[in-house]
């Protein structure tokens, strides 16, 4: 206790943690959650994206990334880039606009909001009168038109938001010049769209809903022409030249338009309904891109059927005779197309359609023929199936580096070779110190490979266990390819996919070993495969092998669910990780704890169950140990898989809320009512959290018991190479502990290698400590005679670490949720303890070594345990002595999944998942830091006629 | 010396009866002896009257250990809860009186007939409002048996009174310690668990820090009833309590603190067995020259409890350093009566 009131103040030792020890979150990596908004500067070649909780995240080239927050945290709704400038405007779901820029400090670049502003109406005018709608930054740069649901078009100064009133553009002045026959007052309520004449500054295309479409002449404050649909208007886009332009609309068609100067109103070019004759749904975005050869591309959101696809997340693309329906399946946010900039170039080009989803960023490339599919660098959808377990892998061997690449880039061939289209900004940012790669396991039984390295989480490689398995859903019978008609044209993009064919597949636990590129994973239904890197493809036998952990018990019924069928003879498995054993536990349980020692050739999987060691290389089991207590009922029954889909189920639910609220509140200008059903929703909100206030929540305090639920539940396993019987002789051992407190100890006789595979493994019960205070193991590590933990296997062998010490004695660190303990060895004595619950209430979620580098001298460096509390704290604790270093908040506690997903590097830095589709990555080191450090300078303008604008603008004002 | 001899577990007798069978088979007829027992917790417990003594026979399994000491130069302090284990070379206290000299013990009474129970403490420091309550779990099957839950009180602060969210007992388990002691009541504010306080305190983190403690645990609460409140002395007795209610006494902690230190020894000694034999204390790590010399011991002793109850190992015992712990007696079921001549109790 006195160590935590009064903590030593060596003054040596306080500096040396300053130099060793810094706590920074340093880059989300994934896809935001949520996002709302999307926006995209030709200037910069950079992309925005703003999400529901009011983050802002800027994307260029790969590394170039900045991130903002309005501290509102209100839905971002429209991205503006101001055009030729580092600077773009938001608009949030509170009409509030935001300025943020892009300006260098420190030799890089940093964003930053300039300017916060509401657009405010005369007193007692209503909310509407202002409520933006169409935001135009104009390219003379110095104001922003705002279309607001009154159909007032507001103009407001930059960077000052200065509204200049005298320049509003009223309905009323708006009807001036349109005869009253087709138009009334009710014609100019609310602005869909605003669009500048791509070749006339002073001319701005205004759309209203009611299909009014007005082209306005700044200068001289009056409309040219108009235009009147017949159907609710969505959205417009200009022609390049200026000569025509295309409206789409809320029944699902879109109508060219001439632009000439002869007739003052104009009947529609052309009216198509690219999906009837049916009923369809709304086209809510259109472009029109003109190419070289006259074939135009005509790009749009929606249109669907409505009765048959009007469910569809789709975009068409129409060139010529070429269409296709890219058929997404989460939302579409909003898209963008990447053409010619040059305002010179007297085609658009376009060369690529980026297209922000809910759940993922899809880019196709509309140069190649096909329009395959861009692999981005960045913004990867860690969650494309749901992320259920992660795994660390610091400093990987070049070659085994190369391999992985190599397997995945065959995996990729599919995708176009089109170098990454959104290329703005310079990476400035060092070389990452080292190769890392973070894998992910899902619940569709796949293992993501992504390069950790650097501040782009980039997906390598994708190994699926599926194959070995017998799925309801197999691939042969696709019902997607073959059920799907020829009309609409409808081609599925994107890797997100939430549905899983069978939750068993599920994959639990995950280690690689990256010296002999042996990798083992164990998931929901009990299995452990264990697999070896090969170059090729190759058909073989998964060998099988059954572990009944519940040995000699009898009479117990295993009341979850069953083993996951195997495919019966050879099974072709692509270049990669291939499986050659699979070892089924019995009952079929979770995997709960999971251990592979490459050196040995010897692989240990716990479930709640017991726990087994596999001798990988004569595929064989050596040994199963139950560590089920008699009486317990409900882990023999497997409720783990019943709380697990009770969660489940529960979470499916919350989405279907989250959804339906999502929809309602997309667009405000469908209905007065939708802020109701917000305002509604919210109060619900309210009173669903004072009911939850006002429910008694009590906890029963009781001492844990051998006789409680779940103590046999195997959390770690660990090998080590050290003294367990005596002082002079060392042996392999595997270590295990349980959730009841209990630690067990096997010294293993593995054979030399020229009799591996003639002699048995042989193990041998040699210890069993059961701690007192029968909280849950979560830990254990060997700390050799200088104290240092064991090496990694193989470690040694490659060079890559110092021998352990065998000459001073081992000592035994068992770390369990409440304490940490350290024991003498081979006999068992405690030596040192550190109480973590009595004294803070706090218990340890994860623990990792991790070794921290000085950043002033390059030879100092020590080995401290980096610990995650319950309370969502970091803690870093010193070896051997088991004291406090330093303690950072780093996750909010009543972040649960947060915790459950952390994971520390070697090198003291983490990730968790802030959402189901991003990490964040922090850093405890002074010394490894990932974060990143890029510049955005302004590219040289290439026109001039902005001189001329703003003369002309200066003109207007006078007027 | 030692002596093994049998007696009849359905008649034991009488306790004179049993006194005199002592002297007659030690041939000390005149000399007064303390007559202890361990019992199945490791302590060693005095046997000095009937009930005791019959209860000392019924929990032999199947052996019951007696120790005999004479009354002149008796340890007291050896018996009690925890003795075995707290110090560790009790055996050699008690066989050998005079390696103990240096702390003369003040006897107030008898050996203590009563291992420690639950109780009401630290009563001189803690203000009147507040109550300190030792859950004693040790020895006892009863479940500490209570509930908490979150709730608010009012405080006394200088700004005037406040109102702060605080942690309840919220429920007692019927047949449970809190309830059965009657140290707990429903709707005390709990303020301290061993020491720490409790403010700013999450209701989990509470019940943590309570579960992790569970073995010796020790709450202080400021009692829902506040008249059944200690009254120390006249000075005070009229006051409603409102003076003390703003907090602790800034030392009460560090007088607590020792209070654990002292407590740090005995709690929560971890076991270990050993290539599937019998489980054992473990220890703490003994300095570093004698480690090899104990581990020699201890498998001697470990072999002892195998075979049966040795004289040669109690003699290992005895001439050991003080630094091995004492042997944790479990006899395997089945475990064979051991036949042999001489004194031999067998049950």
């Amino acid at each position: 206790m006195r160590r935590f009131l009064r903590p030593g103040h060596d003054p040596v030792r306080e500096r040396l943690k300053r130099d060793l020890f810094q706590f920074n979150k340093t880059v989300e990596h994934g896809f935001p959650h949520q996002p709302s908004a999307l926006g995209y500067s030709p200037f910069l070649r950079l992309m925005a994206i703003g999400t529901r909780s009011g983050a802002i995240k800027l994307y260029g080239a790969p590394g170039v990334e900045f991130m903002g927050l309005h501290e509102e945290n209100n839905t971002v709704m429209q991205i503006h880039f101001i055009p030729d400038q580092c600077q773009l405007v938001t608009l949030l779901d509170d009409n509030s606009l935001h300025l943020w820029s892009l300006k260098q400090h420190g030799g890089a670049s940093e964003l930053r909001e300039e300017h916060r502003f509401t657009l405010k109406g005369p007193p007692g005018s209503p909310p509407s009168a202002t409520q933006v709608t169409a935001v135009l930054p104009h390219s003379s740069r110095e104001v922003l038109y705002l279309g607001t649901e009154s159909g007032n078009i507001f103009v407001v100064e930059l960077p000052s938001f200065r509204v200049l009133e005298d320049r509003t553009i009223t309905p009323e002045a708006v009807l001036q010049r349109i005869p009253e026959d087709n138009c009334n007052r009710r014609s100019c309520e609310l602005v869909e769209a605003l669009r500048e004449h791509p070749k006339n500054p002073d001319q701005i295309l205004i759309g209203y809903s009611r299909a009014l479409i007005v082209l306005w002449d700044l200068q001289n404050n009056k409309a040219i022409h108009h235009f009147l649909g017949s159907q609710q208007l969505e959205n417009l886009y200009w022609q390049r030249d200026g000569s025509k332009f295309i409206s789409c609309h809320y029944d699902g068609s879109y109508t060219q338009w001439l632009v000439s100067s002869d007739n003052r109103q104009s009947e529609p070019l052309e009216n198509t309904v690219p999906y009837g004759p049916f009923p369809c749904k709304a086209i809510s975005k259109i472009y029109w891109q003109t190419t070289k050869n006259g074939l135009p591309y005509i790009i749009f959101q929606g249109g669907m059927p409505r009765a048959s696809y009007g469910d569809r997340h789709s975009i068409s693309v129409i060139h010529g005779s070429q269409q296709t329906a890219f058929d997404f399946t989460s939302r579409v946010i909003d898209f963008f197309i990447i053409f010619s900039s040059d305002p010179a170039a007297e085609f658009d080009d376009p060369s690529a359609l980026v297209v922000l989803a809910e759940e993922e960023l899809v880019v196709i490339d509309l140069k190649s023929a096909g329009w395959p599919a861009v692999h981005p660098p960045y913004l990867a959808s860690l969650h494309c199936s749901a992320i259920t377990c992660s795994h660390h892998v610091s400093n990987i061997p070049l070659k085994l580096w190369e391999r992985i690449i190599s397997a995945g880039s065959k995996q990729n061939i599919h995708y176009s070779s089109m170098p990454w289209p959104i290329d703005g900004g310079t990476n400035i940012a060092p070389d990452p110190p080292q190769r890392d790669l973070l894998l992910t396991g899902h619940e569709d039984g796949t293992v993501r490979f992504w390069d950790a390295s650097g501040v782009c989480l980039h997906l390598l490689y994708k190994l699926s266990t599926v194959r070995v398995f017998l799925t309801d859903a197999d691939p042969n019978d696709n019902m997607n390819t073959l059920g799907e008609d020829e009309w609409p044209p409808l081609r599925k993009v994107g890797t997100f996919d939430p549905y899983s064919d069978d939750p068993r597949l599920g994959i639990q636990k995950i280690y690689l070993c990256k010296y002999s590129g042996y990798l083992a994973v164990a998931g929901t239904a009990g299995q452990v495969l264990v697999m070896e890197l090969n170059d090729e493809d190759a058909e073989h036998v998964v060998d099988h092998a059954e572990a009944d952990l519940l040995q000699d018990q009898e009479g117990y019924r295993w009341k979850g669910h069953e083993k996951l069928k195997t495919r019966d003879g050879p099974v072709r498995f692509e270049a990669g990780f291939q499986p050659f054993v699979l070892v089924q536990c019995q009952p079929p349980a979770v995997v709960t704890s999971l251990a592979l020692h490459s050196e040995w050739k010897l692989v240990a999987f716990g479930t709640s169950h017991g726990f087994g060691l596999f001798d990988h290389q004569q595929k064989r089991l050596v040994f199963v140990k139950c560590t089920l207590h008699p009486s317990d009922q409900l882990a023999l029954e497997g409720p783990l898989s019943r709380v697990k889909s009770l969660k489940k189920s529960l979470r499916q639910s919350f989405r279907r809320i989250r959804r339906s609220r999502v929809s309602s509140r997309k667009r405000r200008g469908a209905g007065g009512n939708a802020s109701e059903v917000q305002e509604a929703n919210a109060k619900f909100d309210q009173e669903a959290l004072q009911e939850m206030e006002l429910a008694p929540v009590q906890r029963k305090i009781e001492a844990r018991s051998a006789e409680d639920s779940f103590t046999g539940f195997v959390r770690t396993l660990y090998f080590a190479d050290t003294f367990l019987r005596d002082s002079s002789r060392h042996c392999p051992s595997l270590w295990a502990g349980t959730n009841g407190g209990t630690v067990y100890a096997f010294c293993l006789r593995v054979p030399p290698a020229e009799r591996r595979m003639d002699e048995p493994v042989r193990a041998e019960q040699a210890k069993e400590i059961q701690l007192m205070h029968r909280a849950p193991v979560v830990g254990i590590l060997v700390l050799d005679g200088r104290s240092t933990p064991l090496p990694e296997p193989l470690e040694v062998a490659h060079d890559l670490s110092k021998s352990p010490d065998m000459q001073g004695s081992h000592q035994l660190l068992v770390v369990s949720e409440e304490q940490f303990k350290v024991f003498t060895l081979p006999k068992v004595s405690s030596k040192l303890k550190l109480k973590l619950t009595a004294l803070e209430g706090c218990r340890v979620r994860k623990v990792t070594v991790a070794n921290f580098g000085s950043c002033k001298t390059d030879d100092y460096s020590e080995n401290d345990l980096a610990v995650l509390t319950n309370l969502g704290d970091i803690q870093i604790i010193s070896l051997p002595f088991l004291k406090l270093q330093i303690r950072y908040p780093c996750i909010r506690k009543e972040d649960v999944s947060g915790i459950a997903s952390c994971v520390f590097t070697k090198y003291g830095q983490g990730f968790y998942l802030i959402s189901p589709s991003e990490f964040e990555r922090f850093s405890l080191s002074t010394k490894w830091l990932v974060e990143p450090r890029c510049i955005v300078d302004m590219p040289e303008v290439t026109s001039n006629n902005h001189v001329h604008k703003s003369g002309t603008e200066n003109a207007a004002r006078k007027s | 010396e030692f002596r093994r001899f049998s007696l009849e577990r359905s008649k034991p007798g009488k306790f004179e009866e049993f006194y005199g069978l002592l002297q007659h088979v030690h041939k000390i007829p005149n000399v007064d002896v303390l007559v202890g027992y361990t019992d199945i917790h490791g302590d060693l417990l005095p046997i000095n009257n009937d009930d005791n003594y019959h209860k000392a026979v019924s929990t032999a399994n199947p052996l019951l250990r007696i120790f005999i000491q004479r009354k002149e130069d008796a340890d007291y302090s050896a018996f009690g809860t925890d003795t075995m284990t707290r110090k560790k070379n009790v055996l050699s206290n008690v066989l050998r009186p005079d390696n103990h000299k240096k702390k003369p013990h003040i006897v107030i009474s008898m050996p203590q007939d009563f291992r420690p129970v639950s109780s009401i403490i630290d009563v001189d420091i803690l203000p009147e409002t507040h109550r300190r309550v030792r859950l004693y779990k040790y020895g006892t099957d009863k479940p500490l048996g209570f509930y908490i839950r979150d709730g608010s009180s009012v405080r006394v602060t200088p700004h005037g009174l406040e109102k702060v969210p605080g942690i309840f007992i919220s429920r007692l388990v019927p047949g449970g310690l809190a309830q059965s002691t009657g140290l707990l009541a429903v709707n005390d504010e709990v303020l301290e668990v061993n020491g720490i306080e409790v403010s700013g305190k999450s209701l989990d983190q509470v019940t943590d820090m309570m579960i992790a403690n569970s073995r010796n645990l020790i709450i202080t609460v400021r009692p829902a009833n506040q008249r059944n409140n200690v009254v120390r002395n006249s000075r005070t007795s009229g006051s409603s309590g409102q003076s003390t209610e703003s907090s602790l006494p800034s030392s009460t902690p560090n007088i607590l603190g020792s209070l654990l230190q002292g407590e740090e020894e005995s709690d929560e000694e971890d076991i270990i067995i050993e290539d599937s034999g019998e489980p054992q204390q473990i220890p703490k790590a003994a300095p570093t020259s004698e480690s090899i010399e104990s581990l020699s011991q201890i498998e001697l002793l470990h072999e002892s409890t195998q075979n049966g109850f040795l004289p040669s190992s109690e003699m290992n015992l005895n001439h050991s350093a003080g630094s091995i712990s004492m042997e944790y007696e479990v006899p395997e079921p089945g475990h064979k009566p051991i036949e042999e001549d001489g004194t031999i109790i067998t049950l």
